[in-house]
């Protein structure tokens, strides 16, 4: 079964255990700033909002790649890059509509999401479950459930 | 490992930064933050120094856990002399700050002297600059916060800075930061303000790291953080409703002090409660909360975020004030709620975003205008003094036209900043001020909750609940439940708690974790991540040492035993809420066996038996 994160930020309470885990898992130390995974504050709203790399099937980074250093890994469904290949050319940051591929500066390569191999490391980390990795053919269900509750027959047995 | 063992020393006289070597003898017995700290104090000033004189330093201090993924490793402590009470200050603040200053590579900032100008301190990873900062001076921490974040164009900046209460010499000041979190206690804002130093702003990128076994650490903190997520308080109570959990709890034990601690029920608790927070409000069917909010890396999520009512006369034509930001906690809202007999939800909402905005400690404040409210129903404090104002208990009115007045200490508003004990003194009735060594108390009568009286009577930094939170044990049963009526067994669960809670304070970590974990939890984190072997007993040990430091820096500040005492209403004015009826705070039961178990001298001086034992400093 293919998992996708699932991501359900009226969970998020901004705490960055996500945020710790990436960076720990990819890079060794708690270091928020180097994280694939980030959470966005909007401090007027009241919201905090997780957003990282959906991985698309079409993937545009992996389209624009001219080295083809992004490749699908075919067991976890990520996009993947690969550190040898990538000649840090940056073009993958600009094809990608979300913003999700970055730079690094200390290695010269990209960097984004690719799933910790199977296990994202935010996920387990999240003490709210708004990450969550799910089969990704129904990373709706809770969405719809809350929406069949608000249907009359739910409502009547309540 | 993990402290980053690197110490910023900042002299502001001179306006220079240089970087020097964390004294790791003195962290192996002292652990880091409040402790290590106030080592550093001890070591570089004189206890009896005029707080607000250059003489005094001001520290920005990191526990060793700060910034790892130990669940509520967030936090960072200011430690300098206190302005309002004269004795040690040591203030623990949460958000994002501490962790950023510790992935920038620092423990500890250290200011020294004072700049003849306003200054800002400005650090990037290992590049740390003093600024001038006179465009910032007159603006209140969320402008400050604001005009600095327009200058570093970057969202991630963290910011810590003193509003216009603290330029004004307001003596219960706080340091905000992540615009509402705050070192709120005991004027280390106003310590700030003293030296021109408006702000401190840091990014750091390098990330906190070094874990000594990191296997054994992840593993532990999965686990510890399990523990937190299945615990009635800390995985629901507290998300759900945060520390205003407690606001029926403790009125319906009959131990919520009101109108200046006269009553210890108040009869519109309910409508300031955690409860009300939820439930939606006419105007607009929305409730008061908005979102519980994490600080760096907490799973227990306690923060309010919060709105006030527009249509509220608070704010209805103050559109700044219609958008969200920190909501209220329990012993904010008791103090500018029920202990100034304020019901009104929003008023009190809407007074906790100035105190936040413009930088002062709320629990302080609010005890003060009760204080005020007390003596102008005496007549001490007269339309005169108050503009025309009807400063009665239960005016949101007049509550409202106090904070913003202590904001910008004008007016009256500057007698209010004096804080309780100098104000009630300046008006003739120092009866009045329910203090302990010149601080505010918060929101436990100890009538009601005996232990809560050794607390606040022999807390080192003067009245406060922080110190040894026996109202976990004599209210919630944790870690057992003691009788809140009887004084017996307290001296010694308050020295018990007392130590631990100065080794919880003294690693990264917030005690609110204490309502499931114990140091048994806490050990096994610590001792993963840390060089050096870390038991229990060996952070209990610390926590002692760390305490009898304290005690020692205020004895040679001038207190003395005389000073652990309580108010004579708390000894002698019997509660009249039904389920405490006939008590008063028996110290008297308490307090010498106390001293006995510290192994102090009967006028509760530190032997050189314990200086010996703990190799404090002489």
């Amino acid at each position: 079964m293919q998992r996708s994160l699932t991501i359900d930020p009226e969970k998020c309470t901004g705490c960055l255990q996500c945020e710790m885990a990436c960076s720990f898992e990819n890079e060794g130390n708690f270091n928020p700033s180097k994280s694939r995974i980030k959470v966005f504050t909007f401090h007027e709203e009241g919201r905090f909002v997780p957003y990282t790399c959906t991985q698309c099937d079409e993937a545009w980074c992996m389209q624009a790649c001219p080295v083809d250093a992004i490749k699908m890994n075919f067991t976890t469904g990520a996009m993947e890059v690969n550190e040898q290949t990538c000649v840090g050319c940056k073009v993958c940051t600009i094809a990608c509509p979300f913003g999700t591929v970055n730079y690094n500066v200390d290695t010269g390569k990209v960097v984004k999401c690719d799933l910790c191999g199977g296990d994202p490391a935010c996920a387990t980390a999240c003490p709210t479950q708004a990450i969550t990795y799910v089969d990704a053919s129904a990373t709706g269900l809770d969405k719809m459930r809350v929406w069949a509750s608000k249907t009359d027959n739910a409502q009547a047995t309540t | 490992m993990t402290w980053t063992k690197k110490v910023l020393r900042v002299n502001l006289t001179e306006g220079s930064v240089n970087e020097e070597p964390l004294n790791m003898d003195w962290a192996a017995e002292y652990i880091g933050q409040r402790g290590l700290a106030t080592r550093y104090l001890v070591a570089e000033t004189d206890p009896a120094c005029d707080p607000l004189g250059p003489d005094n330093k001001l520290i920005f201090a990191t526990g060793p856990l700060t910034g790892t993924a130990v669940s509520t490793a967030a936090r960072y402590s200011v430690i300098t002399k206190s302005p309002l009470t004269g004795a040690i200050a040591c203030s623990n603040s949460g958000g994002f700050l501490g962790a950023e200053l510790k992935s920038a590579g620092w423990d500890m900032i250290i200011f020294e002297g004072k700049s003849p100008s306003p200054v800002m301190l400005n650090i990037i990873n290992e590049n740390a600059e003093l600024v001038p900062a006179d465009d910032l001076w007159g603006k209140s921490v969320w402008e400050t916060d604001r005009l600095i974040h327009e200058k570093s164009g970057d969202p991630q900046t963290r910011v810590a800075a003193v509003g216009r209460s603290a330029e004004a010499g307001c003596l219960y000041s706080a340091i905000i930061n992540d615009l509402h979190r705050a070192a709120g206690r005991s004027g280390v804002g106003t310590v700030m303000a003293s030296k021109n130093l408006k702000a401190v702003a840091v990014r750091g990128t390098r990330g906190v790291g070094n874990i000594k076994d990191p296997a054994r650490f992840m593993k532990s903190v999965a686990e510890e953080k399990q523990v937190l997520a299945e615990n009635a308080v800390t995985g629901q109570g507290l998300p759900a409703l945060g520390t205003q959990v407690l606001m029926n709890v403790i009125n319906e034990i009959g131990a919520l002090p009101t109108n200046n601690m006269q009553l210890s029920q108040f009869e519109g608790a309910h409508n300031i409660s955690g409860e009300a927070m939820l439930e939606p409000r006419k105007s607009d069917g929305k409730p008061n909360l908005t979102t519980n909010a994490a600080c760096f890396g907490c799973t227990i999520a306690c923060g309010r975020i919060s709105t006030v009512d527009r249509t509220h006369f608070s704010i209805e034509n103050k559109p700044e004030y219609w958008g969200n930001s920190g909501g209220l906690e329990y012993e904010a809202a008791w103090a500018m709620g029920a202990d100034t007999g304020v019901d009104d939800l929003d008023a009190v909402t809407y007074v906790n975003f100035i105190c936040n905005e413009d930088g002062m400690d709320p629990i302080s404040f609010g005890a003060t205008v009760a204080a005020a409210m007390e003596m102008y129903e005496k007549g001490a404090i007269t339309k005169e003094q108050t503009d025309g104002v009807e400063l009665k208990f239960g005016s949101a009115e007049a509550l409202v036209w106090c904070v913003e007045r202590v904001a910008t200490g004008e007016g009256f508003g500057a007698d209010l900043g004096l804080g309780s004990k100098r104000l009630c003194q300046k008006y003739g009735h120092p009866e009045l001020s329910m203090t302990v060594k010149g601080q505010e108390f918060p929101a436990y009568d100890p009538r009601g909750i005996q232990g809560m009286g050794l607390t606040y009577a022999t807390s080192n930094r003067g009245a406060c609940h922080l110190r040894s939170y026996t109202v976990a044990s004599e209210v919630l049963g944790i870690p057992e439940k003691t009788d809140p009526a009887v004084t017996e067994g307290k001296a010694g669960l308050v020295k018990a708690f007392q130590d631990a809670t100065a080794a919880v304070d003294s690693m990264g970590l917030c005690v609110f974790t204490t309502f499931a974990w114990t140091l048994d939890n806490m050990a096994p984190q610590m001792d993963a991540a840390c060089e050096g072997d870390w038991t229990v007993d060996r952070l209990v040990e610390a926590g002692e040492r760390i305490w009898n430091l304290e005690r020692d820096y205020n004895i040679k500040a001038g207190l003395t035993g005389a000073d652990d005492n309580l108010p004579e209403r708390l000894l002698k004015e019997a509660s009249k809420a039904a389920p405490t009826e006939g008590q008063v705070c028996n110290l008297d039961q308490m307090l010498p066996e106390y001293y006995q178990l510290r192994g102090w001298t009967a006028d509760g001086q530190v032997t050189d038996e314990l200086r010996q034992k703990f190799s404090l400093p002489g």
